[in-house]
């Protein structure tokens, strides 16, 4: 559904990917490892238009989005959830949701499904839902992020570093929330440091190192030999 | 490159130096005397629009302040020359860049202070500052009819002589040779180096460890005291001291001057100024407003060529 | 112990002051809401105000209706901004400020001059649409003023309801906090930058019609409206719209009273004075909470 050839992206006169090339199919929960500064997060932004890849393709069900202006992505059915979050501070927390839920073509029925789902999924969202965004705890603000990225009802989340500087408890609430949107159909591109978690809730993996992909694997078969990992992350 | 290339270009750039000078030159003995005196005026503006390419060109300041130092050499000249009599050329000179001098001290405080936007609106205020205070204070500055006064004589040791529009006119071109020369030597020492390394990036500089704010002074100062030298100039080639020059559009009119002309080359801004001057002069007969055509492509060379002609050029050359 | 200056005056210039004050408000909240969205110093805004009070004139004079005018005014004025935006400011997104500057500094040339040539360089009076004087204190005050202030009060408040709630209010306010998340949320931003453009110029339109009575339409006016409004902006603190609306009320309140004491040509200093010591002492605005 997803796929990446050969990208090329620099930053500045950096050249950070060396020809990346991965694949996400329909559904699937696909982890991308890899030490930090490798260029994990500037995969994902050469998806969503951030960073233009210089060479190489983007491909998303079969269409061609290389370089393409991230707000027509949305549209498309690919949501981002940044490494740093970006939750608009100075919205509250339902306009932040609002970003993603005024849409054309969903109802006023639909809106309020959606809403609801996602106050039932992260019910202190409910409760803050009237505060500023900036107000909320990092943990709080990590679950806004993906509950606006849920507001998109998108096919594929690319979910960069959600577990980063949060409680073990937050984490596993982020694991549930990988599998509840697994089982509804969403793929879902995991860039991650946890290890065990992107072992636990990924179909498959690929690990980077200095800007290409050096091994991929089913995460079933990294589970059981995990040298590959100690090589490349030295964990 | 290796060094014969490199004084091949120096050579070539040197001999083109002498022809244009010479051109300038001979021209009160060949053009009729309307022509000879627009290239005097050229001249002027010419050294306005290089002080002002201190500042935007090399340290990456925008300044819309130029009226200011202009407007207070203009009306420093005028001052000597209406207080003291006989009318005095260096008199004028030196009360010009005292007055000039001043106003720059207190745009360099604040160019210190400040950054970019907030430092040229800044600038503006300060022109306008002046010109209403030059406007309204009838009494001191003539108000909105200005000044008149007599031109000085040309005065060294002792002899004395009048000037003529031709005299004059070498006179205003050796002043802005040597300033130019001047500011040339300036820019391309080391001094001009850390200015332009300020205007690339302003927090390594300081992280490198020079003392930016100083820096910052110094070009300010220069930047005031030789636009207050073109005021002084224009003082005397025309004898009057007028507040239109204060008004912060005329700033306006030197930034057009260096954009066009090509930021940051010292040479660029004077073209920009003929190339102006020129257009306005031609243009103006056929087209009274012909400043929404150069206005639009003033605006699509921002866009398009920030480089401005020269700066184009001198990357086609390099090639 | 005698004040020197009667209270009556002094009452007066309050009511003088608070009326330009709106006017000079509706110009500076449009520049700073662009400051705010874009990072973009609309060095043509005052021009905006200049064309509209022209436009406002001639549609004025064709229909003899102010208010078909005023409305006339600001759509036209609204689409050229929106032109404007899109030819000149699309394209130098991401440059730095110094290029904006330029960029605008040569649209207010064209405009300035496109002016002169349209409308000649004689002032265009407009009528005041409302006549009628009340007695204030030791004058007979027009109402047009009084209106002309709840007006300009009216267009504001309308403006903070439409940010502060609908979809497009959430969508500006998220562009301007940041651009990028917005572009990822779908927002269209460019589409967004080239609205708000619009929105600050029908306004800055808006201000030359209503002033048209007050003072009359000139080429110059421009170049004034812009110096004022970019002094209220940095007073008033960039991009925030609230310390604009009061920054413009306390500027104008304090050349009011300048003038009391002198010429209102030399009023003027007043707020340059203001804006220097703002940019000595509170650089990030004087109405704005300090800075952590």
């Amino acid at each position: 559904m997803l796929s990446l050839s050969d990208i090329h992206t620099y930053y500045g006169k950096s050249h950070i990917l060396h020809g990346v090339s991965l694949e996400v199919g329909p559904g699937e929960v696909v982890g991308l490892l890899g030490r930090n500064g490798v260029g994990k997060s500037t995969t994902l932004k050469s998806v969503v238009g951030l960073a233009r890849p210089a060479s190489g393709h983007v491909t998303f069900e079969g269409r061609d989005i290389t370089g393409v202006a991230p707000h027509h992505l949305a549209g498309l059915g690919i949501a981002w959830v940044p490494e740093d979050r970006r939750i608009f501070k100075l919205l509250s927390v339902l306009e932040n949701l609002r970003t993603g839920l005024d849409r054309a073509g969903v109802d006023d029925a639909r809106r309020e499904a959606l809403l609801t789902k996602v106050y039932d999924a992260f019910p202190v969202l409910r409760e803050r839902r009237n505060q500023a965004g900036g107000t909320l705890s990092g943990g709080e603000q990590q679950m806004l992020a993906i509950a606006r990225a849920m507001m998109l009802e998108p096919k594929i989340i690319l979910l960069d570093e959600p577990t980063e500087g949060l409680m073990p408890r937050m984490v596993s609430q982020i694991r549930d929330t990988i599998g509840v949107l697994h089982r509804e159909g969403v793929a879902i591109l995991l860039v991650e440091q946890n290890v065990p978690l992107t072992l636990e809730v990924s179909n498959r993996v690929y690990i980077m190192e200095k800007g290409v992909v050096r091994h991929q694997a089913s995460a079933a078969d990294l589970r059981a030999d995990q040298s590959v990992i100690h090589q490349y992350l030295g964990v | 490159m290796s060094p014969m290339s490199g004084r091949h270009s120096n050579r070539g750039y040197w001999i083109g130096f002498a022809i244009v000078l010479g051109l300038l030159t001979a021209a009160p003995t060949v053009l009729p005397p309307f022509w000879s005196r627009f290239v005097t005026e050229i001249l002027i503006w010419g050294l306005l629009a290089m002080s002002s390419d201190i500042l935007i060109g090399y340290t990456g300041m925008i300044s819309f302040g130029h009226s200011a130092f202009f407007g207070l050499g203009m009306y420093g000249a005028a001052a000597a020359l209406l207080s003291v009599k006989p009318p005095n050329l260096w008199l004028a000179i030196l009360y010009g860049l005292v007055g000039a001098g001043a106003v720059a001290v207190f745009v360099a405080y604040f160019s210190t202070r400040l950054r970019d936007i907030y430092f040229g609106i800044t600038t503006l205020v300060f022109s306008q500052i002046f010109y209403v205070i030059i406007f309204t204070w009838t009494d001191v500055t003539g108000g909105e009819n200005g000044l008149n006064f007599r031109q000085p004589a040309l005065g060294l040791l002792g002899w004395s002589t009048s000037f003529t529009p031709e005299t004059l006119h070498w006179f205003v071109l050796a002043v802005v040779t040597l300033s130019y020369l001047l500011l040339r030597r300036i820019t391309q020492s080391p001094f001009g180096m850390v200015l332009q390394s300020i205007r690339e990036n302003e927090p390594r500089t300081r992280a490198i460890g020079y003392a930016v704010e100083r820096y910052k002074i110094v070009a300010v100062m220069l930047s005031g005291l030789f636009a207050g030298l073109a005021g002084v100039l224009y003082a005397i080639q025309n004898k009057f001291a007028a507040p239109d020059f204060v008004f912060f559009l005329v700033s306006g009119e030197v930034v057009i001057f260096n954009v066009m002309g090509g930021v940051g080359t010292l040479v660029g801004p004077v073209a920009g100024a003929a190339f102006f001057l020129l257009l306005r002069e031609g243009l103006s007969r056929y087209f009274e407003y012909y400043l929404i055509p150069v206005g639009i492509i003033f605006t699509l060379m921002v866009i398009f060529f920030p480089q401005g002609f020269l700066g184009f050029l001198r990357r086609r050359l390099n090639q | 112990m005698s004040v020197g200056i009667p209270l009556e005056q002094i009452a007066v210039q309050t009511v003088n002051g608070l009326v330009n004050g709106m006017i000079l408000a509706l110009v500076a909240s449009g520049l700073t809401l662009i400051f705010g969205i874009m990072d973009v110093v609309n060095f043509a805004h005052g021009d905006l105000v200049m064309l509209g009070g022209f436009v406002g004139a001639t549609t004025m004079a064709a229909t003899g209706n102010f208010w078909i005018a005023l409305l006339v005014a600001a759509i036209v004025i609204a689409v050229i901004g929106a032109a404007l935006q899109i030819s000149t400011l699309r394209p130098l997104l991401g440059r730095d400020p110094l290029t904006t500057i330029l960029a605008t500094f040569g649209v207010s040339l064209v405009l300035q001059k496109y002016a002169l040539w349209q409308w000649g360089p004689s002032a265009r009076q407009l009528q005041e649409p409302i006549t009628g004087r009340f007695d204030l204190f030791y004058l007979q005050y027009p109402w047009y003023r009084v209106a002309t202030a709840l007006l300009a009060g009216a267009i504001i408040g309308a403006l903070w309801l439409f940010l502060k709630r609908g979809t497009y209010g959430i969508w500006i306010r998220a562009t301007t906090q940041d651009r990028i998340m917005a572009s990822a949320m779908g927002i269209p931003v460019p589409w967004v930058h080239t609205a708000v453009f619009a929105i600050g110029a029908a306004m800055a339109a808006a201000s030359g019609v209503l002033f048209g009575p007050l003072g009359g339409v000139t080429q110059t006016m421009g170049a004034d409206f812009t110096l004022r409004a970019f002094i209220v902006v940095v007073v008033g603190g960039m991009g925030n719209l609230g310390g604009s609306i009061l920054a413009s009320i306390f500027i104008s309140l304090l050349e009011a009273y300048a003038s009391l004491f002198v010429s209102p040509a030399q009023a003027v200093i007043v707020s340059f004075v203001a804006l220097i010591l703002t940019l000595l002492f509170r650089p990030t605005g004087l109405f704005v909470p300090t800075p952590k």
